[in-house]
Order: C-alpha cells, then structure tokens, then sequence
C-alpha cells in the first residue's frame, strides 16, 4: 500500500550547497532501494530556528515528499539518524489528510455546481419571456 | 446636613437625584449616602446596590458583564480546510507571546480547526519551526 508522507529535515548551516545535495541524494538513493519513490524535493534554505538545536542557531531546511510502505520510510529515517549532518526531522504522515482534503474539495465543486444549474434554465425562460412580453405591448 | 445633601449631586441626573435629595429621612439613616449619590439613592446606601441593571449578554450567568461582539472562526470564514504546519506565519497569529497556544476562546475558531491548529503547532514546534516556550 503506498502511503505519502512529507519529510522535513534540517542540515548543519555550515554545509556547502554541494554537501547538501550529496546528502539529499544519498537519501534518495536509500529510498529508491527500500521501495519508496522520492516525488518532490523542495529546499526551503537556510532559516532561523527558534531554539538552538546542537549548538546551531540557523539550519537548511529540506522537505521530502516520500511515496512508499511504512518500512521504506523507517529505513530512510534510521540513515537520517546517522548521518552526523542532518540534526532533526520530522515525518508527517499526508495521504489521509490528502484524502479528507480531496473529499471536501469534491464536496464544494458539487455544491458549487447545484447552484449554478439552476441559473441558466431561469435565464432561458426569463430570456424567452422578455422578447414576448414588448411584442405584444408594441402591436397594441 | 441637609443641605449637603441637596447641593452634592448637582452633577448627577435631576431625575435620580430628586427623590434622594428629598428624602431627607432615608439620608439621615443612611451611612454611606454620599457615595451613593449618582445611583438611584433611595436603595440605601449600599454601593453594591448602586450599579446600574445587567446589560444584554446572551452568554448568561458567566461572570461577564458585557458580552464581546461575536467571534468568527478565521479558517472556516476564509475556507481554509487543510493547516499546514509549514506556514508559520499563519501559525503565529495563534501562539502568544510567550510561545503558548492560545485558548479557542480568544481566538475564535471553532473546535475542528483549533484541534488541527494545536496539532499543527506541536509538529511545528518540534521542527523548530516555532519555539516551545519564549522566556
């Protein structure tokens, strides 16, 4: 069953670019050996923690979204927690959520539908009333 | 002592005033009539008996007084459903400052939405996204 998770990890701030991309590849080709897909990475750079983390008062931010099993995912965090680099993440579980929003999202587009039928049928009648109505007032 | 007390509450309304400057029997009884002056003074002269009638307050026998104009809830008048705990600006609006979560009924927002609020908030924290506690 492929479940999606989001995962957001932060990297020592005194890594080069290069250093970073070494790690979020690593990573990957972890995933990829485990069974899980790697969907998108977005690198949200280098921010402000609000509590010092080992010493560090700034990290790059990375957020990984993971499609794969629940096992794929707890080997991709395991290699996080040795890698000396990456000094916290968090994994967030995302398909229920996604579904939920999908539901809702269906939901509103229905709702928006039902109101908007009725419209058009009243404007044909209305439409087809007005050109009738001035007829027969300019022929008396 | 009577004149005192019909020269004194010159500022307050002539209609309360009248009926406590006139009596002067109930001023001469009362011990705390001075203070009373702009109150409908002939309750005695008890200052808890002075306060004008409870105002409207829809929201019953809470200790209120007044009852503040009616919150609406932020996420379900913009249509937001999903919060995302990476939006931290979004997040901040409802953390105080000193880092706490702050009460749905300041705030608002109805209990669906501060639920994924507060959780939103506690993966943020852990993210250092937001801090667990400000000094």
């Amino acid at each position: 069953m492929q479940r999606t998770y989001e995962i957001m990890f932060i990297v020592r701030p005194d890594l080069t670019e290069e250093d970073n991309d070494k790690i979020i590849s690593s990573l990957e080709t972890q995933a990829n050996s485990a069974g899980a897909s790697v969907k998108h990475v977005e690198r949200m750079g280098k921010r402000r923690l609000a509590y010092a983390v080992r010493g560090f008062q700034d990290g790059l931010y990375v957020l990984l979204t993971v499609e794969g099993s629940g096992n794929a995912v707890h080997e991709i965090e395991r290699r996080m927690r040795v890698t000396e680099q990456v000094i916290k993440f968090i994994t967030v579980r995302m398909d229920e959520e996604q579904k939920r929003l999908d539901k809702m999202k269906k939901l509103r587009d229905a709702k928006r539908k039902t109101s908007s039928a009725p419209a058009p049928p009243a404007e044909a009648p209305a439409a087809a009333a007005e050109p009738s109505a001035p007829a027969p007032a300019t022929s008396q | 002592m009577a004149d005192e007390n019909v020269q004194k509450p010159a500022g307050a309304p002539e209609g309360q005033s009248s009926g406590g400057g006139q009596s002067s029997g109930g001023g001469q009884g009362s011990s705390g009539g001075h203070g009373g002056g702009h109150s409908g003074g002939y309750g005695g002269g008890r200052p808890g008996g002075g306060r004008p009638p409870r105002q409207g307050g829809p929201g019953g026998p809470g200790g209120r007084k007044f009852f503040r104009r009616k919150k609406v809830c932020k996420f379900c008048v913009e249509k937001i459903d999903a919060i995302p705990y990476r939006d931290v600006r979004l997040l901040q609006q409802f953390v105080a400052e000193s880092g706490k979560i702050v009460p749905r009924r300041l705030t608002g927002v109805c209990t669906p939405h501060q639920r994924r609020l507060s959780r939103a908030i506690k993966v943020a924290r852990n993210i250092a996204l937001l801090p667990f506690s400000n000094r």
